[in-house]
């Protein structure tokens, strides 16, 4: 079946994206001025103990060989220790990626449904008032930086105008127990994402709209909402689809500065820390993390897509 | 012998248009957006040039004490280590607005570079490229830079090929279309017939057919190189010097005191916001010049 | 008249007892600007009969279509005159009333199939669409068999598993047939079918053809069957109107018309249409249509007429009867000659060394294998044409000739030298010696190159030419093709397809070839552009004694053009004879098919 052919092929290419990120990670590590034995044990050192750490790290192997020890401890769930805190790496993200992905899971629920309704309700609504203001809206959105959104949502609800939710988050508490936290980075990143999609739906919807099938359903004497539902809305989903599932993914990459901004503990802010600390560790965890992420929903994307195309699932190329 | 009438003109209706791309940047400075767009982007620019050369005062001087927000004498108070937050807001522009035209010329410039290549290749080089832009396309470009910071010192260059490396995947994609549906018309194959040679094709033919879209991908680059370049800035890893005045360091700097004085974040983040908005708006409005409107013909 | 109420529903009884038929009088469609598409539309047709309506670019045919069915293009409303279909007036129909006429009443069989049907729903759902919005029959079970029915009488399978299929497994006949299916589906009274066979080969076109012809007379109902293509219209319609220049100029049964034209541009139409017998000499007519908004307050052919009086220029002459049943708009009807049965002599192709020699060529798509080993001789001096349908390879085969399709095997020779398949490897001399003219006359000049630009670049690249002679050798070759030379600053987008054309021709010869291919070159034009640019082609290959391979799928063009015919068939050529004796005596059974299915003009 074309579908199972498609994902498998997805699931092919995915797998090659990874590995090569993960050379890329690995070997961007071999790069790093310094030695990773003495940032272990500090700089007081004796050069008896970092001799036996090397050897313990396996520093002075051939590079192929460290790589192929890293990648398969990476598969086995062995992430290594954190060059900061000695701490397992694993027990360091795990907190940190439920509460990006509970993030990134609101912001994606809030934000989908939102934007096509609202790309639909604007293309429907061409050339008016609305119309031109959703247009104008969203274009401004979309081109201001995440962190500019979150900065103007912190001053308007948080710290100046109206003071109604928390700017930062508490670290004493479990996010979940502080739901308001959740308020102002979720609403950052459907502001960053929502646009762009809305854009897409409604130029996907006016393009089905004028398009010969629809004008010939119109010369059949379909009436207006039969024409709408039954044949603009199924022809219109699929090129959307696509864009959503590349917003989405585009969240994982928004998160870094989003939580960074509200001082959120999840992997975003993780990354930045780890950057900053030179934790290479954790550092090469987090973005293998991230890249699967990717992986993954552009496949769910590619598959929303052949779903919704009669050609590609029937197989005819 | 078939007789013959010598034709005079000939049969079919004469549509008089303007010519093309050069009138693409007339037609689209025709519209309402990308005037306005150009107004906000030329004083956003105008404050960032002309900034450094009426600031009262040097961005490194201390002026007061530190996150007052109400200083006499100070439009704006002082910032984090007590330097006046106006100087420092009006030294700060140039060096994100240098930073993002760079990026965007490499990248863009790289990717159209690929896109030649690719969009018009008989071999395997097509696959290959494609198949290694899509890899980094895996990649949100924040998490990309943030992975070469941290191996390589935070340096301008550094900054700037990493975001290229970020920007020119996505815009090499988007060229490759442009470029392979050119390279499927007829003058290109009559050009081919006269045996020209492909790069000669790809320079006189290709390149010049498809400057509506590049000028477009230049304005969207070019919104995303000032995101990003603040938003490095913003988390700390811009490579700059450490007193030097920029606004996404600035915005940075002022996080913590924001609730007090909320001065060094907001001035430095309207101009980011009113820039990357002013930019969009220009790219939008050759975007839709390049679409063409509506015409209204008998046939 | 019977006054029928449009929102109640179609009685199952399929024999619609349909008196009136359509008449349409003074319709008047224009842009929001005022400025008139069509205006003073008259058009009968009675109900079992078909009527053709003939026009080239610019003469608002497919205006007419969508207003009859009281929808207009984005822009442009219906301003006037009226449209009478059993009675009522669908111009004074409001939206909502038009919408249940439309499909049920009224109904709409489109120009390109493929993208008027619904890419994401099976066939059988969109024809019984139409049934169920407009309610038709007694409920669901008639509607079903209803379908069935339809497919049966466009002579698709009725069986469940072809209405299950999508369009885009569908062939482009079948696709067609299914939009003629949903068109006749609810009994119609009038239905309009705008060009629905372009695109389509001969034998799938005449199948259509047929289908519409006997659906109509079965039906009862009235069609309006809009085209440019006078050939095809002939065999088709019952009556035909003339349309030009937004209004009609001529309406006479079929045989008439062709024959005993009365109109000047009716006459000159017939006279430009490549006939297939090869009695007729084609002739072109000389200068443009006007367009929407630039027309003369008199008579709108006066510029181009050669009988035009100043009378004519004055105003514009009424529409009215001229002979029994027969229609004109001209002061001067009377003197209307038919279109002049010259006797050709047709050219007998010379028995010339051959110039070019193909041998065994075959030729791939990557792994698909479009030519399977033909050979070809192309004597020096004459006029070879290769005649194919979509598929057949013949563009495949004039692009390796030309150097620009490189994964092929076999041999090349031109003059009796061996030649390299990509225009790479061969010489500047090659390269000038072999010139190609492309189809689409849109696509095949670079549109950020002035015309002069285009036109040297051959000089240039080829011969070395450079700054003011190469001026002076554009400007000459210019106004060659009947294009003053002050075209050389325009660029393409303001000139016409016709010009376009003859700017590829410019540019093709002014690296004086040996060899013209000239690759399906008037397809893209209209019938009276088509003469004219085959005129010049000729003129040229007497003139420069230029051989020409001319590919083309038109076979009555070819009878008129060609000295020698190839016609290729799924890559092989399957009959390779002189022109004449392949038409009066053909062997090959591809050929009889083709022959026999080709339009031609009622003689």
């Amino acid at each position: 079946m074309a579908l199972g052919r498609l994902v498998g092929r997805r699931l092919a290419v995915g797998a090659v994206i990874l590995f090569v990120v993960s050379l890329l990670v690995f070997g961007a590590s071999l790069l790093l001025p310094g030695d990773a034995a003495r940032a272990v044990l500090g700089r007081s050192a004796s050069p008896d103990r970092l001799a036996v750490v090397r050897a313990q790290m396996h520093l002075d192997d051939p590079a192929p060989q460290r790589y192929l020890a890293w990648a398969s401890d990476l598969v086995t769930g062995d992430l290594g220790n954190s060059t900061v805190s000695q701490e397992p790496v694993i027990e360091l993200i795990a907190g940190r990626s439920g509460n990006s992905l509970l993030l990134m899971a609101i912001a994606a629920l809030v934000a989908t449904p939102l934007s096509l309704l609202l790309g639909s309700w604007s293309a429907l609504r061409r050339d008016q008032l609305a119309d031109h203001a959703t247009a104008l809206g969203t274009l401004v959105l979309a081109s201001l930086p995440e962190f500019v959104v979150g900065i103007a949502l912190i001053y308007v609800f948080a710290t100046g105008l109206l003071q109604w939710f928390p700017p930062v988050v508490s670290t004493t508490m479990p996010v979940l127990e502080q739901p308001s936290v959740l308020v102002l980075p979720v609403a950052t990143l459907v502001l960053a994402v929502a646009p762009y999609i809305t854009r897409m739906m409604r130029a996907t919807m006016l393009e089905v709209l004028d398009s010969d099938f629809v004008h010939q359903a119109r010369l059949n004497g379909i009436p207006e909402r039969s024409v709408l539902w039954r044949h603009a809305v199924p022809n219109a989903i699929g090129p959307v689809a696509q864009v959503i599932g590349l917003q989405l993914a585009y969240l994982a990459g928004g998160i870094v500065l989003v939580e960074f901004l509200f001082a959120y503990p999840g992997i975003g802010q993780g990354i930045v820390e780890a950057v900053n600390a030179r934790d290479i560790p954790t550092l090469q965890a987090l973005i293998m993390l991230i890249a699967a992420f990717y992986v993954l929903v552009n496949l769910l994307a590619d598959v929303v897509g052949v779903l919704t195309n009669p050609r590609l699932r029937t197989g005819v190329a | 012998m078939s007789a013959l009438v010598p034709p005079a003109g000939d049969g079919g209706v004469t549509a008089p248009v303007a010519g093309q791309t050069p009138g693409l940047l007339r037609r689209s400075l025709a519209t309402g957006r990308t005037r306005a767009g150009l107004a906000i982007t030329m004083l956003v620019v105008a404050v960032a040039v002309v900034g450094p050369f009426v600031a009262p005062g040097g961005e490194t001087a201390i002026v007061g004490p530190p996150n007052a927000s109400e200083v006499p004498g100070l439009l704006f108070g002082t910032d984090v280590t007590g330097r006046d937050v106006w100087t420092r807001f009006l030294h700060g522009g140039i060096s994100v607005l240098w930073l993002s035209a760079l990026c965007t010329l490499v990248g863009v410039g790289a990717g159209l570079l690929i896109a030649l290549l690719a969009g018009y290749s008989r071999t395997w080089v097509d696959e290959v490229l494609m198949r290694t832009t899509d890899v980094f396309l895996a990649f949100p470009a924040i998490v990309l830079a943030l992975l070469f910071l941290a191996i390589f010192q935070p340096s301008a260059w550094t900054v700037i090929l990493t975001v290229a490396l970020g920007h020119a995947p996505r815009v090499a994609r988007v060229m490759r279309s442009a470029v392979l549906d050119v390279a499927g018309r007829d003058y290109v194959r009559s050009a081919e017939s006269m045996g020209l040679r492909r790069w000669s094709i790809r320079l006189g033919d290709l390149l010049p057919n498809v400057t509506g879209p590049l000028m477009v991908e230049c304005g969207l680059r070019l919104t995303y190189s000032i995101g990003l370049v603040a938003g490095l800035g913003f988390l700390g890893l811009s490579g700059l010097a450490i007193d030097q005045a920029d606004w996404g360091l600035m915005i940075n700097e002022g996080r913590t005191a924001f609730t007090v004085q909320p001065w060094p974040v907001l001035l430095p983040v309207t101009a980011i916001g009113l820039l990357t908005v002013g930019t969009n708006l220009i790219a939008d409005g050759i975007a839709r010049a390049a679409a063409g409107t509506d015409r209204e013909v008998g046939e | 008249m019977s006054v029928v109420d449009p929102t109640a529903p179609l009685s199952d009884h399929p024999r619609r007892m349909n008196a009136g038929g359509l008449q349409v009088r003074g319709l008047r469609v224009e842009t929001r600007a005022g400025v008139a598409v069509v205006d003073d539309v008259d058009l009968d047709v009675p109900a079992g009969t078909v009527l053709g309506l003939v026009g080239e670019s610019g003469s608002g045919k497919t205006t007419v279509g969508t207003a009859l069915l009281g929808g207009t293009r984005r822009g442009l409303r219906i301003a006037g005159g009226s449209v009478l279909l059993e009675g009522i007036d669908l111009t004074t129909l409001s939206e909502v009333e038009l919408r249940g006429w439309r499909g049920s009443r009224v109904s709409y069989v489109p120009q390109d199939p493929t993208t008027a049907l619904d890419p994401a729903m099976r066939v059988g759902k969109q024809v019984r669409e139409v049934l169920d919005c407009h309610d038709y029959g007694s409920g669901p079970d008639a509607r079903a068999q209803r379908v069935t029915e339809a497919f049966g009488e466009v002579g698709l399978p009725t069986d469940g598993e072809f209405a299950r299929r999508y369009p885009h497994q569908l062939s482009g006949g079948q696709q067609q047939r299914v939009c003629i299916a949903i068109a006749f589906a609810t009994w119609p009274a009038l239905v309009v079918l705008d060009e629905p066979t372009t695109g389509l080969d001969v034998t799938t076109q005449s199948l259509v053809l047929d289908t519409v012809r006997k659906l109509t007379q079965q039906h009862g109902c009235a069609a309006l069957y809009i085209s440019h293509d006078l050939a095809v219209v002939s065999t088709i319609s019952d009556e035909v109107a003339v349309l030009y220049a937004g209004s009609v100029v001529e309406r006479a049964p079929t045989e008439q018309l062709v024959h005993r034209p009365r109109h000047p541009y009716t006459s000159r139409l017939v006279a430009a249409v490549p006939d297939l017998a090869g009695r007729r000499a084609l002739t072109g007519i000389p200068g443009g249509a006007p367009s929407p908004g630039a027309r003369p307050p008199g008579c709108r052919f006066e510029p181009r007429c050669t009988l035009a009086v100043d009378e004519c220029a004055r105003g514009l002459p009424p529409l009215v009867p001229v002979a029994d049943d027969h229609l004109a708009r001209c002061i001067r009807s009377a003197d209307v000659s038919p279109a002049e049965v010259r006797d050709r002599d047709p050219e007998v192709g010379r028995a010339a060394d051959p110039l070019l020699r193909v041998e065994g060529l075959s030729a791939r798509y990557g792994k698909v294998s479009v030519l399977h080993g033909l050979s070809l001789d192309v004597p020096r001096g004459t006029c070879v044409a290769l005649l194919g349908e979509s598929g057949s390879g013949k563009t495949t085969l004039a692009r390796t000739i030309a150097g620009l399709h490189r994964d092929a095997e076999g041999t090349l020779s031109l003059a009796g030298e061996r030649l390299p398949f990509g225009s790479h490897e061969r010489t500047r001399q090659t390269r000038a010696a072999i010139a190609y003219v492309f189809q689409n006359p849109y696509s095949s000049l670079n549109p950020r190159r002035t015309v002069g630009d285009s036109v040297g670049r051959p000089l240039r690249v080829l011969r070395g030419v450079r700054g003011a002679e190469l001026d002076r050798r554009v400007g000459e070759m210019l106004d060659r093709v009947y294009l003053s030379s002050h075209y050389a600053q325009r660029y393409p987008d303001q000139l016409s397809g016709g010009e376009r054309q003859r700017v590829a021709v410019a540019r093709a010869l002014i690296s004086e070839p040996t060899l013209l291919v000239c690759d399906e070159i008037t397809s893209a034009l209209d019938v009276s552009v088509q003469a004219n640019l085959v005129g010049l082609i000729e003129e040229f290959r007497h003139e420069l004694d230029l051989t020409l391979l001319f590919v083309t799928h038109d076979i009555a063009l070819v009878r008129n053009v060609a000295q020698q015919v190839a016609v290729l068939q799924a890559g092989a050529i399957v009959e390779n004879a002189p022109t004449e004796r392949l038409f009066t005596d053909p062997q090959h059974a591809y050929t009889r098919e083709l022959l026999e299915t080709t339009p031609n003009l009622v003689s």
